[in-house]
């Protein structure tokens, strides 16, 4: 599938924060934008909705705390119970270091799992890069175009709003 | 949101108390006057707590295991209601101390590590050290009054072994729980704490009047200085106030869990202020994402506490010795079982109270949440100081209605002092270099 994009090129944050607040409020939808480093405050601007994986993090660490407390439980209390330290075979405060480190890992684990599956973050991947200045030093704006939208208007809406350059760029996606 | 670039002019701010306020303050002491007076008068009757309690602790200190027989096996001291007294305003004097040098290690920890979001709430932290003079002074009369019956270690004779008072254990540690370098740190902590945070003070009220980065700078280093000087002092405090209480016991984890007990506390009272001045119409610039980052703290050092507590309480329990285990055998079950339900009570209010509320990123942004959480904090701490200094110098007589008559007490004049010096200085440091920053915090 192949996307049309119009990209305005930003020098400065600051001037990018602006604009993307104009823009938006132009009624101008925007596809992503693309910053060499992490922005405070940006996805508010964006209008983007906040992630859900702290929720899916959550039931990881439950699965994690259930997982372990089974394991201990049935290894040392019925599969095969010992006496230590003479302490019950089902030991609770003992279980606690496994359980919070098994807790930790299965969170972690299935959190970053989860991220790459939504992020489409796998093996063989092409990620589209629009503008590799955006890597270095260079904001990119990118704004999805089709025939009915009016460039003119919109290269001079990115200008006004403080954009070094505009240029038009397309991306096929596999 | 979008105002990186927005540019609005922090002036000063300077707090007025209202009368309605000094009021307020006025009647938590007044309140606290009654409720001790009541108490006084229940236990010098040997009514309540202290009555039904003082029959069982015989047998329960006998029960208690090898400490029974150096500690309780007689009853000595001062009489009960006098005993409870001394234990409570020791008890209440080492919380808000503690909570007090908390205020300085905040801003210390936050200079050290050029943390710019906390500018907005520091004069808050500044004030809280407030109770340090106050708080020596308390020390040193309550120890003078009831040494004995706080510090079984003060006892006549018991580091002589002429005397039948002889104990070899405690003998052994004279060279350092004796009363004349008792007292000699006791002052030198409270000196130190003090002066530093006076230092870090001047310096940056000077910073307000004069502006300029070298104020900066300066409090850096002093706040360097400090951070070394407490990492010491704040554990030898704990040995020295607390632990000593239960002199033949020990633990290595002690001084770090007073510490974190005291740390977040510190917090929570940082963080009621912040929202009590807030909803009073001060403190213009903070906003959620300052809140929330108070509350990360307040969540994060919740679970710190619980991870010292708890490291302590495993090893004693899976070692299983006598001389460590009777702590936590006279907690949950000696007595009586006197103080059961706080063990409990303390975990659940302590940890999974402030864990489950705040573990979501809403709570942490509502004021009504996080005061919530901030007073549940407060009030659990307390009553974690309750469980390390009662059962071991009231064994089985504790109560509550002193402790909580002294408690607000001590809770009202620690706000008048507090708020006075809060308003002696403007809420924002207005010549601050991290000040825009901490303006325009984003989380």
């Amino acid at each position: 599938m192949t996307k049309r994009f119009a990209l305005g090129i930003f020098d400065d944050e600051d001037v990018l924060m602006h604009a993307i607040e104009n823009v938006r409020a132009a009624g101008v939808k925007i596809y992503e934008v693309f910053t060499p480093f992490p922005i405070h405050g940006i996805d508010d601007a964006l209008g983007i909705e906040r992630s859900r994986l702290p929720i899916a993090a959550f039931f990881y660490g439950m699965c994690g705390l259930a997982f372990a407390l089974w394991m201990q439980i049935y290894m040392l209390g019925f599969d095969w119970p010992m006496i230590i330290g003479g302490k019950p075979h089902i030991a609770l405060p003992a279980f606690i270091p496994v359980s919070f480190e098994l807790t930790v890992f299965f969170t972690c684990h299935g959190m970053v799992i989860t991220f790459y599956a939504i992020s489409k973050l796998y093996p063989r991947w092409r990620t589209p890069v629009l503008d590799v200045r955006s890597t270095d030093d260079k904001f990119v704006m990118a704004i999805e175009i089709n025939e009915s939208t009016d460039l003119n208007n919109l290269s001079k809406l990115l200008r006004e709003n403080g954009a070094s350059e505009v240029n038009e760029k397309e991306m096929t996606k596999n | 949101m979008a105002t990186l670039t927005h540019q609005e002019s922090a002036t000063a701010e300077y707090l007025e108390l209202s009368p309605r306020t000094r009021k307020t303050f006025i009647s938590i002491i007044v309140a606290g006057v009654i409720v001790l007076a009541i108490g006084l008068i229940l236990a010098a009757m040997h009514i309540g707590g202290g009555h039904e309690a003082a029959g069982a602790a015989h047998g329960a200190a006998h029960a208690a295991g090898p400490e029974a027989g150096a500690g309780a096996a007689h009853h000595e001291g001062s009489p009960v209601w006098l005993k409870r007294l001394l234990v409570s305003l020791w008890h209440n004097n080492v919380f808000f101390v503690g909570v007090s040098a908390i205020g300085t290690f905040f801003v210390a920890l936050q200079y050290v590590a050029y943390a710019g979001w906390s500018v907005v709430i520091k004069r808050i932290n500044e004030a809280m050290s407030v109770w340090l003079l106050p708080g020596l002074v308390i020390f040193l009369v309550v120890f003078f009054a009831g040494r004995h019956d706080l510090f079984h270690w003060t006892h006549d004779g018991i580091m002589d072994p002429k005397s039948e008072n002889y104990d070899a254990i405690i003998a052994g540690k004279s060279g350092f729980l004796n009363t004349p370098f008792y007292l000699i740190r006791m002052v030198v902590y409270l000196g130190i704490w003090w002066f530093f945070s006076e230092r870090l003070r001047k310096i940056s009220l000077a910073e307000d009047l004069n502006g300029g980065t070298e104020y900066f700078h300066k409090s850096i280093n002093v706040a360097a200085l400090f951070l070394v000087l407490y990492a010491v002092t704040s554990s030898m405090s704990a040995w020295d106030w607390v632990m000593s209480v239960d002199v033949h016991w020990f633990s290595t984890m002690f001084g770090w869990y007073v510490f974190a007990s005291w740390w977040v506390s510190g917090i929570a009272l940082t963080t009621l202020t912040a929202i009590y001045l807030k909803q009073a119409g001060y403190l213009k610039f903070v906003n959620a994402n300052h809140l929330h980052d108070l509350g990360k703290f307040m969540f994060g050092f919740s679970i710190f506490w619980t991870y010292v507590w708890f490291s302590q309480f495993m090893l004693i329990w899976y070692a299983n010795l006598p001389e460590e285990a009777v702590y936590y055998n006279q907690r949950l079950g000696g007595f009586n079982g006197a103080y059961t339900w706080m063990f409990f009570f303390n975990l659940v209010i302590n940890f999974a109270f402030p864990f489950l509320v705040l573990m979501r990123r809403d709570a942490k942004r509502q004021m009504i949440m996080l005061k919530i959480v901030s007073i549940a904090v407060l009030i659990g701490h307390w009553s974690d100081f309750y469980l390390m200094l009662e059962p071991a110098t009231m064994k089985g007589e504790n109560g509550f209605i002193i402790e909580i008559g002294v408690a607000l007490i001590f809770l009202g004049t620690f706000l008048i002092l507090f708020t006075k010096r809060l308003a002696q200085a403007s809420l924002v440091p207005v010549n601050h270099p991290f000040l825009d920053e901490s303006v325009h915090h984003t989380t």
